[in-house]
């Protein structure tokens, strides 16, 4: 059990990105997730690895504040995310945090061009044309920018999920199983695209799998164990 | 947000294209018939000003009005002179004007009566003055518009009056324009004025076994004749001789009264249960086109389920994502409505444009209704409405099991 006291007063920029201190989480009185406690350092990229149902959604979830832990805290960027009432979650997910989510979700109706500036708009409030065409660039998307997300290959979508979710400038960068249902090839280059991507615009991975292939390319892991059968 | 919301209807552009042409004509027969009535009825109750009964020969007492009062239809038949002087000498009757009908020129009806007739009606005189000699004409506001006639102008006039070619034309016998009406709204702007044996002058020349073959049986017993009116319009000067003499008159003589009150109540009831049922579909219609709206968004939003709790994730507030989709249904709705509007003025236009009976009923798709708002109004609330249940159950799930499970 933590003090969040003690936490808000590591708010500075040298402090770890993500803080957790005691941290677990029960559903239906089992323990589904417990970390107790962890630091993310900025610019450590960090893989959370176990096995399917050893809590990292659930992790993932207490990070972006869609969760409240029911024991100890997290804090991100310094402020103490499990305390902050919802509206408050909004604003600081929508200042730090960018996602990349397993099942892409680009909005179909609107082009890759389109979708970063919704993200742009919502994130920032303002459209920043320029910026968008070089994270298009960037991700190596020009040719595509027009196009919409049905059109786009597989790697492609990848490619402008990645854009989408940096286009923000987040300090952190959360991905849930990124790679899970992409071959070896287009595993490696989305785990590419993702370090080229953060380390560019400084921002810190946070990726979540059971995926042993990207394993490697981690220096910062963090295990965790499949839960007890109950 | 808002391009976000024409980027989904365009996305599932057929769709939307359906919905909009749904809700259009839902409003389009609402404005039609809102349009229809009111100026039909507003109409009828300014031409039919000052005129208490109407007296003409036997037949349909619809007839006698639409043809004396309207001047749509043809007449009954015609009367003896003496019958006006007849009716001046009825205690009661504050005035008679003999009105005798037959002729007309390019379409316009030409009228032989009293200068008592444009008084009835409050039509003044534009310039020129009236009518006084024999063959001295007044014309209403539209036939100077449309024939471009000034003062001093002479013309003959055509045997008949059913519209587009003109009869036989009295070719001896020319009018000459003397005055022009202003503009009154009533079907006097549509009429050539002059006295009544102008009329008679016209078919006196003409030889009484001259028949024209493509004049119908009722069109030629219609015609004026030598010392005959067409119709006797009849203003009370108390409410005795109102409730005496239309009876007495369709009793005791061979001649007919009609009261124009009485048969255009009857002829709006006729046609009034007509339109409640066209009504009254308009109005499932815009039902229809709302469920439809409603299950558009419905399942859109469904399959949306995951780009909301996503938009949610990376900032969207929930009165962004309230307000995204409520747009959504306005937009549809806005432009459903705005269509509406222009096919209903469309048909009322294009209907008063190649029907004659309408146009000269004053038909005019550019006069607008206070009850178009609300028609309007209706249409953008079904749209909010139809956009908003759904909006509000996509606000009610949870975001990360959303984000966990829609696919
Ligand atoms: N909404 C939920 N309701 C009940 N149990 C859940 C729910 N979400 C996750 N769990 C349980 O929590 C545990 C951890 O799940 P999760 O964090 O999704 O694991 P992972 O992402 O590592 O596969 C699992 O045992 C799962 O059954
Ligand atoms: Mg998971």
């Amino acid at each position: 059990m933590s003090n969040p006291d003690t936490l808000t007063n590591s708010k500075t920029a040298q402090g770890p990105l993500v803080e957790a201190r005691g941290l677990s989480h029960e559903r239906d009185g089992r323990t589904v997730m417990a970390i107790g406690d962890w630091q993310l350092q900025p610019g450590a990229h960090a893989l959370l690895l176990g096995p399917s149902g050893s809590g990292k959604t659930t992790f993932i979830n207490i990070v972006t504040g869609l969760l409240t832990p029911s024991h100890g805290a997290i804090s991100v960027a310094g402020e103490v995310m499990s305390a902050l009432p919802p509206v408050a979650r909004d604003g600081l997910r929508r200042r730090t945090i960018g996602l990349v989510f397993q099942t892409l979700r680009l909005i179909p109706a609107l082009s890759v061009t389109d979708n970063l500036a919704l993200a742009q708009q919502l994130a920032l409030g303002h459209v920043d044309r320029a910026a968008i065409a070089g994270m298009i660039d960037r991700v190596g998307l020009s040719h595509r920018a027009a196009a919409r997300p049905r059109q786009l290959s597989q790697g492609e979508g990848q490619r402008a999920a990645i854009a989408r979710a940096l286009i923000t400038r987040p300090r952190l960068v959360v991905a849930d199983e990124p790679t899970s249902a992409l071959d070896d090839a287009n595993a490696a280059r989305m785990i590419d695209l993702m370090f080229d991507v953060a380390d560019a615009t400084g921002a810190t991975l946070l990726v979540a799998t059971h995926d042993g292939r990207i394993a490697p390319r981690f220096a910062n892991r963090l295990n965790l164990m499949a839960p007890v059968a109950a | 947000m808002i391009g976000l919301s024409l980027a989904y209807l365009r996305d599932r552009g057929l769709n939307t294209a359906l919905n909009i042409l749904l809700l259009a004509l839902s409003v389009a027969s609402l404005v039609i018939l809102l349009l229809f009535s009111s100026q039909l009825e507003n109409r009828f109750d300014r031409d039919a000003q000052g005129v208490d009964m109407v007296v003409g020969a036997k037949g349909s007492p619809l007839q006698l009005i639409l043809s004396s009062v309207y001047h749509v239809d043809i007449p009954t038949g015609n009367v003896p002179l003496e019958t006006v002087d007849l009716l001046r000498r009825q205690l009661g009757v504050a005035e008679a004007i003999p009105l005798a009908l037959g002729d007309s020129f390019r379409s316009f009806r030409i009228v032989g009566t009293e200068p008592a007739y444009p008084a009835l009606l409050g039509a003044s005189l534009a310039d020129g003055r009236m009518f006084a000699a024999k063959m001295e004409a007044v014309i209403g506001a539209d036939v100077a518009a449309r024939t471009g006639a000034n003062l001093g102008q002479r013309f003959v006039g055509g045997h008949g009056m059913s519209s587009g070619e003109d009869g036989p034309r009295h070719e001896e016998t020319p009018f000459i324009v003397v005055g022009r009406l202003q503009p009154t709204g009533t079907v006097i702007d549509r009429l050539i004025l002059t006295r009544v044996d102008s009329v008679w002058e016209v078919h006196g020349i003409e030889r009484p076994d001259a028949h024209h073959d493509d004049e119908s049986e009722a069109e030629h017993e219609a015609h004026a004749g030598a010392a005959e009116v067409t119709a006797v319009l009849v203003r009370f000067g108390s409410p005795i001789a109102a409730v005496r003499l239309p009876g007495f008159i369709n009793r005791q003589t061979n001649l007919q009264a009609a009261v124009p009150a009485v048969e255009v109540s009857r002829l709006l009831a006729l046609v009034g249960v007509g339109l409640d049922a066209v009504r009254a579909f308009a109005v499932l219609l815009m039902l229809t086109a709302g469920l439809s709206i409603f299950v558009a968004l419905l399942t859109a939003l469904k399959e949306r389920e995951g780009d909301m709790a996503m938009l949610r994730v990376i900032g969207a507030s929930r009165a962004a994502i309230i307000g995204q989709v409520a747009s959504e249904g306005l937009i549809l709705a806005s432009a459903g409505a705005a269509l509406g509007l222009l096919l209903g003025h469309g048909v009322i236009g294009m209907a008063a444009a190649s029907i004659e009976q309408l146009r000269a009923l004053g038909l005019n798709a550019l006069a607008f209704h206070p009850g178009e708002a609300l028609i309007v109004a209706a249409a953008l609330g079904i749209g909010l409405i139809a956009a908003l249940i759904p909006a509000l159950r996509v606000l009610k799930t949870d975001i990360a099991e959303t984000l966990a499970n829609a696919r």
